[in-house]
């Protein structure tokens, strides 16, 4: 994976995150909750945007952050599969946000003294508005997990469907491990005993467990194509297929697989742009 | 009114009693020596403001209407903006439009906001985001009157 697939990378999981955030507007279930997801999410998007627009400088094929953004398709994509799942209740929202953010803060921290000096200023600039949303995370999974009986069952259901797919995260990949070498970038790989650090402090203030899985090096096949090969493309199969139990770790040798709920995002966030190219407001 | 002076006087528009100057977002106005191009460069207060769009064009059709064709506006990331760069007259301004300034960011702890219509301490966070990126949503217990207060980032 060259430089750009990395930052590549740290954009598609901000834009896809956004985007997923972004589908509680209006829908939150108090006022304030509605205002503050849509905070967090256009705080993602700002990254992402800054970071697209780096990355299209490095590919130097003149793609823009909109092309980037707009005109790829699922496969192109580099984000991890934890942000493009469905958002489900309340609480996968908040384990989906607790787990990300709490990497996004270590790695923006890192990367500020990391070689790349454009990685290095958006990051200075995320990392004071991610310590927010570890904050904001942290606090609701710490009011469900250690509230009523049926929000610690549904806070724990979340954390336990999620856990196999925070080990993407820090899946070591060699190119990125040479550029971690060189000192360009940071290597996802040694921010996990810190992420697991804190994410233990939560949990165990939340009087929620971890899961006990770790991360195996098998090539899951989530994709719509694989449960058609398997056993016909019905819905249930691949909704099966794309939410493992906590007895499977869910890796990929690449951030190019992904779950049939990037597509439907996708479908989503890229219909104005390609019905109307170029379309503003 | 130098071309500084009118740059500088470009509202926010999240923060209308503010000008980018106050804000502390205004980093450099470089006029060329024949004063026919100049060149802005701003900073973002928070990574995804929608604000920066508008200023950038409030600047461009405000330094046109001064005279100016040749109109740059870029944005530099570094170094980040923090609200310590809100100025003192910045953070009278927004008491007296009834939103309360930051606190310190080198502050380590959180000490109790002001409530701006009464000046008392007593007040509770609401939530910790507000109607604008930048904001958070108060109310003060003394006299009710809820508030929006400026984030410390």
């Amino acid at each position: 994976m060259s430089h750009f697939g990395y930052v590549l990378g740290l954009a598609d999981d901000a834009l896809i995150a956004a985007q997923r955030l972004s589908e509680w507007c209006s829908r939150a279930p108090e006022m304030e909750e509605d205002i503050a997801l849509a905070n967090i999410a256009l705080d993602q998007l700002g990254v992402a945007r800054m970071l697209l627009g780096y990355a299209g400088e490095l590919e130097g094929q003149g793609r823009t952050e909109d092309d980037l953004a707009y005109l790829r398709e699922a496969h192109e994509f580099r984000n991890v599969r934890l942000v493009e799942l469905d958002n489900g209740d309340f609480a996968v929202t908040m384990a989906k946000l607790l787990f990300l953010s709490v990497y996004q803060r270590l790695l923006y921290d890192r990367s500020i003294g990391a070689g790349d000096e454009r990685i290095a200023a958006v990051a200075a600039k995320a990392r004071k508005e991610s310590a927010y949303h570890v904050d904001h995370s942290s606090r609701w999974v710490v009011r469900l997990g250690d509230g009523t009986d049926e929000s610690h069952r549904r806070m724990q259901a979340a954390v336990d469907q999620i856990w196999p797919y925070t080990h993407q995260l820090f899946e070591a990949d060699p190119a990125v491990h040479a550029l971690a070498l060189t000192g360009v970038v940071v290597a996802p790989s040694t921010l996990r005993p810190a992420w697991l650090d804190t994410i233990d402090a939560v949990l165990t203030e939340s009087q929620l467990s971890r899961p006990t899985t770790e991360a195996t090096s098998h090539l899951s096949r989530p994709t719509a194509e694989a449960a058609s090969q398997l056993s016909g493309p019905t819905t249930e199969t691949a909704s099966q297929l794309s939410r493992p139990t906590t007895e499977t770790a869910v890796m990929s040798r690449t951030r190019t697989e992904h779950t049939e709920a990037l597509t439907e995002l996708l479908a989503d966030m890229q219909v104005l742009h390609r019905a109307h190219p170029g379309a503003r407001w | 009114m130098t071309l500084f002076d009118v740059v500088a006087a470009v509202k926010d528009p999240e923060l209308r009693v503010l000008n980018v100057a106050e804000l502390g977002i205004l980093r450099d106005v470089d006029v060329t020596e024949d004063g026919s191009a100049v060149t802005v460069t701003i900073t973002p207060t928070y990574s995804g403001c929608p604000a920066m769009d508008l200023i950038r064009a409030d600047i461009e059709s405000a330094l046109h209407d001064a005279g100016v064709e040749d109109v740059k506006v870029r944005t530099v990331l570094d170094p980040p903006w923090t609200t310590d760069m809100i100025t003192e007259e910045g953070r009278s301004k927004l008491a007296a439009a009834g939103i309360a300034p930051p606190s310190s960011t080198k502050v380590t702890v959180q000490l109790s906001i002001r409530c701006p219509r009464c000046g008392s301490p007593a007040t509770e966070q609401l939530s910790r985001f507000g109607s604008t990126a930048c904001k958070s949503l108060w109310r003060c217990t003394a006299c009710l009157e809820p508030f929006d207060a400026v984030k410390a980032l």
